[in-house]
C-alpha cells in the first residue's frame, strides 16, 4: 500500500468515528428521553399520556420500519436544510442520527420497562415524586441494559456509516467502495474490513465491560 | 438493645432519648387524632380491566387505633393488599374515605401526598430495595428526595442502621445480603423518616422461618420503642398469634370478623377465620387422622376438639355432660397475646350425636373433627 493510501485510510478511519460518535451522541440525547417518554406515559406509567404515547410510539416505529439506505435518500432535503450539504460527513451524520435514535429509544425502552414495578412503589411509599423516580429508580436500575443497547447500537451504526459512504458521506465505507470495489484493489478492501472488524471489536469489549462492571453491584 | 438515639430538627417527630418513647404533643402534627391512627369509612375498591370488573374491597369500616400491631388477613384475593394499599394510596379507593391521623386523606394534592408518604413507611414481600445503590444510599433515599441536608442524613442514616442491626453492611449492595437482611434494609428506609405508621405486605413471606421470626422480633421492638402502628398482612397465623394485639379477618372484600387476637384466635366465629386457623391446629395424632371417618359408625369413638378462652374446662363436668367414656387425644395451652387459651381433642366413645349440644354448657368452642372406629 501506499502511503498516500495509508494516509487516505487513516483519514477515513477519523471520518467514520466521527459520524459515529456524532450521531450515537445525538441518538443518546434524544433516544433516551423518547424512551423514557415512551416508558412513563402510558396508561398506568407515572406521567400518563395515552394518547400521546401512541402517536410517538407509532413514528418510532415508521422510522424504525424504512430502511437505512432508503432513509439515506428520502432525507435528502432535511439534510440540506440543516447542515447546507448533502455530501461529507457531516451531512452523513442527519440520516444516521435519525435512524439511531429511535432504535436506541426502543432498546432503551425494553430496559426501562424491565424495572420491577415494585421498585416504583417503594420509591412511591418513600415519597419520592416523579422526577424523583426517574433519577433515582427507572435510569439507574435500567442502566446495565441501556449501555448494552448503546453498544449494540454503536455496533449497527458502525456498518451503517459504511453505507453512507457509498453515496459520498466519506469514511470508511467511501475508501472501500472508490478502491477496493471499483478498481479491484483487493489490499484496501482487506485493509478496510479489518479496520471495520477491529473497530466493531473494541466497542463490543468496552460495552460488555461496562455492563459486567455495572452488574457486579 | 437498640441504642435509640433520635433527635429531629427538621422533623415534626421528636424522640424521648432517654424512655425510646415518642414525645405525644410533638407527635400530633395534625388536628383531630393521635399519630398513628387510621379509619376507614365505607372503603369499596372496583378494579376495572380488559377482563371485567373486580370489587376487591366492598364498603369496609375499620378503625385501627395508635401504637397497635394491627394483623390483616384473609385468603389470597380477599383484597388485603388493597385494603393496606388505600393507607398511603399507592391504591386509591373507588369510594368511602380513609382518614390518618384525624385527616382524610383522598384530598391531599401532590405535595400533601408526599407529605402523607413521609409519615408512612412501607416494607414489601420482596423487600423493593434498589439494586444500584448501597444499603446506605437505599436508607438515606427518603431524606435526599425530601431535601434535608447532607450533614443531617448520614448520622440519620447509622442511627437507623443501627436501629435494624446493620451498622457493618452501610456500603454494601443489597444483592451481598441475605433476605433477612434485605428486610433489615427496607424496614431502615422505612423508618428513616420517623413515620407514625409502618404498613407491611407479606414483609416474612419470602423469608425462612428463622429469619421471620427476627423480622418479627424487630418489628416488634419498634413497635414497642417508637410507639409506631404497624400494620400488617400475612398468610402466616403464627405472624399474627405472634405479634399482633388485633386483627381482621377479610372475606371477598368484606369484614368477616374483627377484634383483639386472643378472643379472634380463641373464639373464632366466622368460617373464613377457621378455615384460616385450621393449619394451626392440625395437630391430630397422625395414626388417628388416617382411620378418621366423617359418618358415624357402630360402636366409633366421636372426636371432638375444645378451645376455651380464659377459664379452665372442667374435666368431670366434661365427663358428666357427655355421659359416656371420654378419653383425652392430646391437650395443651396456647398464649395468644399473653391470654391462655385451652386445647383439647378428646375421644368420646359410642357417643349419642346429641353429645356435642350437652358438652355446648359447659362453655368454650366445640368442634366436630369426625369418627374414628373403635379398633380396626
Ligand atoms: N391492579 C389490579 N387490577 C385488577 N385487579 C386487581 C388489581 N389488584 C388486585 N386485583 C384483584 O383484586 C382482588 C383483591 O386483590 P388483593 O387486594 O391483592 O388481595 P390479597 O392481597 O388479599 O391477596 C383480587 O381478586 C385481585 O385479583
Ligand atoms: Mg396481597
Amino acid at each position: 500500500m501506499s502511503p498516500q493510501m495509508i494516509d487516505r485510510l487513516w483519514q477515513a478511519g477519523l471520518d467514520t468515528l466521527v459520524m459515529v460518535a456524532a450521531s450515537a451522541g445525538i441518538a443518546v440525547l434524544v433516544g433516551l428521553p423518547l424512551a423514557l417518554f415512551l416508558v412513563t406515559s402510558g396508561p398506568r406509567g407515572i406521567f400518563p399520556a395515552p394518547r400521546t404515547n401512541r402517536v410517538i410510539g407509532t413514528l418510532v416505529n415508521g422510522f424504525r420500519a424504512v430502511p437505512f439506505i432508503v432513509l439515506l435518500v428520502a432525507l435528502i432535503p432535511f439534510t440540506r436544510l440543516v447542515t447546507g450539504t448533502t455530501i461529507g460527513v457531516w451531512a452523513a451524520i442527519v440520516p444516521l442520527a435519525v435512524s439511531a435514535t429511535p432504535f436506541f429509544a426502543r432498546i432503551a425502552e425494553v430496559s426501562l420497562r424491565e424495572v420491577d414495578a415494585g421498585l416504583i412503589e417503594a420509591a412511591q411509599s418513600i415519597g419520592c415524586r416523579r422526577r424523583h423516580i426517574l433519577a433515582h429508580v427507572l435510569l439507574p436500575e435500567a442502566l446495565p441494559g441501556i449501555v448494552a443497547g448503546f453498544t449494540i447500537t454503536l455496533v449497527s451504526m458502525i456498518g451503517a456509516s459504511a453505507m453512507a459512504g457509498a453515496v459520498g458521506a466519506g469514511g470508511l465505507g467511501d475508501v472501500a467502495i472508490r478502491y477496493g470495489y471499483q478498481r479491484f484493489d483487493t489490499t484496501v478492501m482487506t485493509a478496510v474490513i479489518a479496520i471495520l472488524i477491529a473497530l466493531v471489536c473494541l466497542v463490543q469489549l468496552a460495552g460488555d465491560t461496562a455492563v459486567r462492571r455495572l452488574r457486579a453491584r | 438493645m437498640l441504642g435509640l438515639a433520635f433527635h429531629g430538627i427538621h422533623d415534626p417527630v421528636r424522640w424521648d432519648t432517654a424512655s425510646a418513647r415518642p414525645i405525644p404533643a410533638a407527635r400530633t402534627a395534625t388536628a383531630g387524632g393521635a399519630a398513628g391512627t387510621v379509619r376507614f369509612e365505607a372503603v369499596s375498591k372496583t378494579y376495572r380491566s380488559a377482563s371485567g370488573t373486580v370489587q376487591a374491597l366492598d364498603a369496609i369500616d375499620l378503625a385501627i387505633p395508635a401504637g397497635t400491631i394491627f394483623g390483616i388477613i384473609g385468603r389470597s384475593g380477599a383484597g388485603k393488599s388493597s385494603l393496606l394499599r388505600t393507607i398511603n394510596r399507592l391504591e386509591e379507593p373507588t369510594s368511602g374515605r380513609v382518614i390518618v391521623d384525624g385527616e382524610p386523606i383522598e384530598a391531599l394534592d401532590a405535595d400533601g401526598l408526599v407529605a402523607l408518604r413521609r409519615r408512612i413507611g412501607m416494607i414489601f414481600q420482596h423487600f423493593n430495595l434498589l439494586s444500584a445503590k448501597t444499603v446506605r444510599q437505599n436508607v438515606a433515599l427518603p431524606l435526599a428526595v425530601a431535601g434535608v441536608p447532607k450533614a443531617e442524613i448520614g448520622p440519620r442514616v447509622d442511627e437507623v442502621l443501627r436501629l435494624v442491626g446493620l451498622e457493618g453492611k452501610a456500603d454494601v449492595y443489597p444483592s451481598r445480603l441475605s433476605g433477612g437482611q434485605k428486610q433489615r434494609v427496607g424496614i431502615a428506609r422505612a423508618l428513616v423518616t420517623r413515620p407514625a405508621i409502618l404498613l407491611c405486605d407479606e414483609a416474612t413471606s419470602a423469608l425462612d422461618p428463622e429469619a421471620t421470626l427476627a423480622i418479627l422480633g424487630l418489628l416488634r421492638d419498634i413497635n414497642r420503642r417508637l410507639g409506631i402502628t404497624i400494620v400488617l398482612i400475612t398468610h402466616e397465623m403464627s405472624v399474627i398469634r405472634e405479634i399482633c394485639s388485633d386483627v381482621v379477618v377479610l372475606e371477598r372484600g368484606r369484614i368477616a370478623e374483627t377484634g383483639p387476637v386472643w378472643r379472634v384466635f380463641g373464639q373464632p366465629e366466622h368460617a373464613a377465620t377457621r378455615a384460616l386457623l385450621e393449619p394451626l391446629s392440625r395437630d391430630l395424632p397422625e395414626d388417628l387422622a388416617a382411620r378418621l371417618r366423617s359418618d358415624r359408625t357402630a360402636g366409633a369413638s366421636l372426636l371432638l376438639r375444645i378451645t376455651c378462652a380464659g377459664e379452665a374446662l372442667d374435666l368431670a363436668a366434661l365427663t358428666g355432660a357427655a355421659g359416656a367414656p371420654v378419653r383425652l387425644i392430646q391437650a395443651g395451652i396456647d398464649r395468644i397475646q399473653g391470654r391462655a387459651v385451652g386445647r383439647m381433642i378428646v375421644a368420646i366413645a359410642g357417643a349419642a350425636p346429641e353429645v356435642e349440644e350437652r358438652l355446648r354448657v359447659l362453655g368454650g368452642e366445640i368442634e366436630r373433627i369426625g369418627y374414628v372406629a373403635a379398633d380396626d
